[in-house]
């Protein structure tokens, strides 16, 4: 029997899914934002897991979560705390309570709630029956039995059949927020085409969750959330890894060239090296080598071949490759090296965020070897700054290090999809014969203007030549130790970088009389802009702009810093960037910093950008 | 490989660039022997690339007139890889030295020889540090006096030809820098093999460890001390062929007995096509610390597709179901996975 149910309109929702490790949580997620994104709502998601596979079963440390947010407006965040807790067992109650507020909805898994998992988290007793969730809106649910005895005639093994209690959740969920459910089971035919009994037990599953929310009294009030005012246009929702793969294949079809991956895997960029790793049909070769230094050596041997040389890889791998960088600096060959940055030093949080690798992509090796270096600010973002890191390296014959990090890799957001013929050419021209005067060939004669190289794949007759590490004599390229010569090539390579044509830096200030300039690079633009947005709704004026290229600078960098009283600067680290702005402008940025392997919420950004203000 | 045949000489190989090897060194007999071979190859100059690592035997590709990359510290084999992978019109060959490849570059070695890369590795063995001045290496005996080790090197040498083996190379020779003939005839055999060919060249360092291969080369000692492995030929050897390899009833290995004590059909034939990699390694286990009983030429020629047809194989595969148009694949790559439109 349907209850009749109130439908409530909200603007948007935060919601997050936690259980264990095995439970699921990922891919429950995963499928909410796709029944989400056909709805037209505009979203962002935050998955969060630990390192272990499988953690023991039932503890803090095996949590696992996804949060969404949706919203009938545009959002920058996946929201700092969640309206909508679904906690799977008395593990993931425990690790996320902390982060909700009073008055939020938590859906518990009653059937776990077992002396013995309560115990093996710590709760002395069962926080459901005692008073610890009051002031929270609790539903209890027995997902585990229900799922159970939804699938009783289904042939299936009880193991089976219990996994499938996160499609019951999903389909309350599913139910509770009126989405469509077309995607989800036409996901479910192709999860399980194997298995048919396996997909008729999941949908039914899910049909049970939905009815259940359609039957009980517990849920007296559906919720809606319409479409957001999005541009018109193509969506898929993507993450930064699965954008900036793509990314470099747009790159390789814009320039005409192969693309070759050399990669080892690591969390989190191993996702880069899986997609690239489908898209032969598109000229990409990958190969998994046997270590990260291998695996740029073969990138920049493919580059020296004439193909646009990629490597992907996070902070530990790029600590290895450092010596080939410098030898690509040396050997002016295009070449891309992507790091997903994550929490270190050392194996550190390797699931965890952070954006501590910029003194290493600024500064990070040998000699002085400069490189260009550029981040993208949002998931979808990853793809456009794919191309532009290649067409970098490809224009002006360097390494390119972009800088994504695990909270764009793993986040996602809907990606409005752009016409390939309108992404930019990145075309080059290989050296077709002798540049010099006299007929000759002269590797290192540089085009006036990028200060580029000729790049002169083998196979050209005529051209031969020979390349390396060792100094070279400008234009001729022949080995050199002459003092002089190592003084104007060192100078060279650098106003080779510093020629990088680079977009000025935009600022965004709808008063146009802020004091107060914040200023951001990477993944931390969607917390800042929402904080931004949060201050001006409240009246307060708040300028805010968001660095791209980090190596070189956009050329008006310095004056639009030094036209604001306060220049204030977030960094998940202890303050790289902000130090790099005090060595070369000479202002006094105020540096924020956190490293907690979680990216930063808005609303701390928003009270800490209040004080600033206030104090200008 | 071109419709005419090439009418190049060696000195069409050497480069304008000043050789600077020590006087003596056996680097230039390589390097000649390179460059009298390298014609008769019959690809042209531009479709040839050499890469090193470094030391002194790296420098190798600066005196070549084909394309060539010196890189840097045991890192050649990976780079290599990368180029031939993604240009198989070219015909790579990697120069290294016993430092640069099997202390340093160990790893990118056997990795690139399990995955039978079209390589030529021409491992120049010395058994020292050239160019940083006289340090041991990882093929230098143990006990060796140099000038890190003043009281004797601690350490265990490898054999670089049971490395390689180890590491599922599909084609194992030895040659020595002042044997002009036979180091043609090996680099010959390399050349035309398809997928990894390593090739251990015996080399002397005059400065830092003159004459560690003197008794492969004196007129008076080399006789007895080289098995020369010829492919289809008795495995005898001496002045008189006096000594023969055998394999001992109920043993694993190798032996070298008088020939005029070996029954006939106990006479081995060299089998260089072998599948099992056993008896290759068991010719590369007969030398002793002194050098006696040194095997040169092919220890094991087998046939396995390369990593490079395997990988070329899959990309033109996947490439037939294109559309033709690549902008047009990408665009339907981009729009795939669930979508939805907003008007
Ligand atoms: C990363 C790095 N470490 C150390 C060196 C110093 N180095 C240069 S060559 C070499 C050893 C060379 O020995 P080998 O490979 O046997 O070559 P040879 O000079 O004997 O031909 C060393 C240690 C270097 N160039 N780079
Ligand atoms: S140091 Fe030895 S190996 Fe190096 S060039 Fe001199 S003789 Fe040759
Ligand atoms: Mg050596």
């Amino acid at each position: 029997m349907t209850v009749p149910k109130h439908v409530q309109q909200l603007d948007r929702v935060v919601i997050r899914f936690a259980g264990d490790s095995g439970d699921g949580m990922q891919l429950t997620g995963d499928r909410f934002t796709s029944e989400t994104a056909q709805l037209g709502n505009d979203i962002s998601t935050l998955p969060n897991f630990p390192a272990e596979i499988r953690a023991p079963a039932g503890t803090l440390p095996g949590v696992s979560s996804f949060q969404v947010a949706f919203a009938d407006y545009d959002i920058l965040t996946p929201g700092d705390t969640p309206n909508v807790l679904v906690a799977m067992n008395p593990a993931a109650l425990k690790a996320n309570l902390p982060e909700l507020r009073k008055g939020a909805t938590i859906i518990v898994n009653t059937d776990e709630f077992t002396k013995r998992n309560l115990q093996k988290v710590g709760y002395p007793g069962n926080p459901l029956e005692d008073d610890s969730l009051a002031g929270y809106d609790v539903h209890p649910v027995g997902l585990t039995s229900m799922t159970l005895r939804a699938l009783e005639d289904h042939p299936i093994s009880k193991k089976d059949a219990e996994r499938a209690k996160n499609m019951f959740a999903l389909g309350l969920l599913s139910w509770l927020y009126s989405r469509p459910y077309e995607s989800t089971m036409t996901f479910l035919e192709r999860k399980f085409a194997a298995r048919p009994e396996l997909v008729a037990a999941n949908k039914a599953a899910f049909s049970a969750g939905w009815s259940f929310g359609e039957t009980t009294e517990g849920f007296a009030v559906r919720y809606e959330v319409k479409p957001a005012q999005m541009k018109p246009g193509h969506y898929r929702n993507i993450t930064g890894n699965t954008a900036l793969a793509l990314g470099l294949v747009a790159a390789g079809v814009r320039s005409k060239l192969p693309v070759f991956l050399g990669a080892y895997p690591i969390t989190p960029a191993s996702d880069i090296l899986h997609e690239l790793s489908k898209h032969k049909k598109l000229g990409v070769t990958t190969m998994q080598a046997e270590d990260e230094i291998a695996a740029i050596g073969a990138a920049v041997g493919a580059a020296y071949g004439g193909a646009l040389g990629v490597t992907t890889t996070s902070g530990p791998g790029v600590a290895l490759k450092g010596e080939t960088i410098s030898l690509a600096v040396a050997l002016e060959l295009p070449l891309v090296i992507v790091d997903v940055q994550r929490a270190g030093p050392s194996t550190g949080m390797p699931t965890k965020t952070e954006q501590a690798d910029l003194n290493m992509a600024l500064f990070g090796r040998h000699g002085e070897a400069p490189v260009a270096v550029i981040a993208p600010q949002s998931p979808a973002d990853c793809f456009y700054a794919a191309i532009e890191a290649s067409r970098i390296a490809l224009t002006y014959r360097t390494p390119v290090i972009l800088l994504s990090d695990g909270y764009i890799a793993n986040g996602s957001e809907p990606w409005l999809l752009p016409e390939v013929s309108e992404l930019p050419d990145l075309q080059v021209s290989f050296a077709d014969g002798p540049n010099g005067e006299d007929g000759k060939f002269y590797p290192y004669l540089r085009d006036p203007q990028t200060l580029a190289r000729p790049w002169a794949p083998p196979g050209l007759a005529g051209l031969e030549h020979r390349i390396g590490g060792l100094e070279k004599a400008d234009k001729t390229g022949d080995i050199s130790y002459d003092p002089a010569n190592h003084d104007f090539m060192v100078r060279t390579r650098a106003a080779r970088i510093e020629a990088i044509d680079v977009p000025d830096i935009e600022v965004d200030d709808p008063s146009e009389s802020a004091n107060v300039l914040v200023l951001g690079w990477g993944s931390t633009y969607g917390p800042i802009g929402a904080a931004c947005r949060a201050l001006r709704q409240r009246g307060l004026n708040i300028a805010q702009a968001h660095v791209r290229h980090l190596s070189p600078l956009p050329a008006n960098l310095g004056d639009v810093l030094r036209s604001y009283d306060k220049v204030v600067l977030p960094e998940m680290n202890l303050g790289q960037l902000a130090h790099v702005l005090r060595a070369r402008y000479l202002i006094d940025v105020v540096s924020y910093n956190q490293v907690r392997g979680m990216p930063f919420t808005s609303a701390q950004l928003e009270s800490m950008l209040e004080e600033v203000i206030k104090n200008a | 490989m071109p419709s005419a045949p090439l009418q190049l000489s060696a000195k069409d190989f050497k480069s304008d660039q000043e050789v600077r090897w020590c006087p003596g060194c056996g680097d230039y007999a390589i390097l000649a022997a390179m460059q009298g071979f390298l014609p008769e190859l019959g690809v042209p100059r531009e479709r040839i690339v050499f890469v090193s690592g470094i030391g002194c035997s790296s420098r190798f590709p600066y005196y070549l007139n084909t394309y060539g990359m010196h890189s840097i510290h045991g890192r050649a084999p990976a780079i290599a890889t990368g180029l031939s992978v993604s240009r198989p019109d070219l015909q790579v060959w990697v120069v290294t030295g016993d430092g640069d490849a099997l202390s340093i570059g160990g790893n990118h070695l056997i990795h690139a020889l399990r995955r039978n890369v079209n390589l030529k590795i021409l491992l120049f063995n010395n058994k020292i540090y050239g160019l940083t001045k006289g340090q041991y290496s990882p093929t230098s005996e143990v006990g060796k006096i140099t000038k890190s080790t003043p009281a004797g090197s601690a350490d265990y040498p490898f054999n670089p030809i049971s490395l390689a083996l180890g590491a599922e190379a599909s084609f194992v020779a030895r040659t020595i820098d002042s044997d002009r003939k036979h180091l043609t005839s090996i680099l010959r055999a390399a050349a035309q093999h398809q997928g990894s060919a390593f090739v251990e060249i015996y080399q002397n360092c005059n400065i830092f460890n003159d004459n560690a291969f003197e008794v492969l080369k004196d007129a008076e000692t080399r006789d007895d001390y080289l098995i020369r492995l010829e492919h289809g030929q008795p495995l005898t050897f001496g002045k008189e062929g006096q000594f023969a390899v055998t394999h001992p009833a109920g043993s694993f290995g190798l032996t070298v007995q008088n020939t005029s004590e070996v029954d006939g059909s106990e006479l081995l034939v060299h089998d260089a096509h072998r599948d099992d990699p056993a008896y290759a390694f068991a010719l590369s286990r007969l030398a002793g610390p002194d050098l006696r009983h040194t095997p040169v030429g092919v220890f094991r020629s087998v046939q396995r597709t390369s990593y490079d047809e395997l990988v070329r194989g899959q990309v033109s595969k996947a490439k037939e179901k294109s559309s033709g148009d690549p902008e047009q694949d990408l665009t339907a790559l981009l729009n795939s996975g669930d979508t939805w439109t907003i008007l």
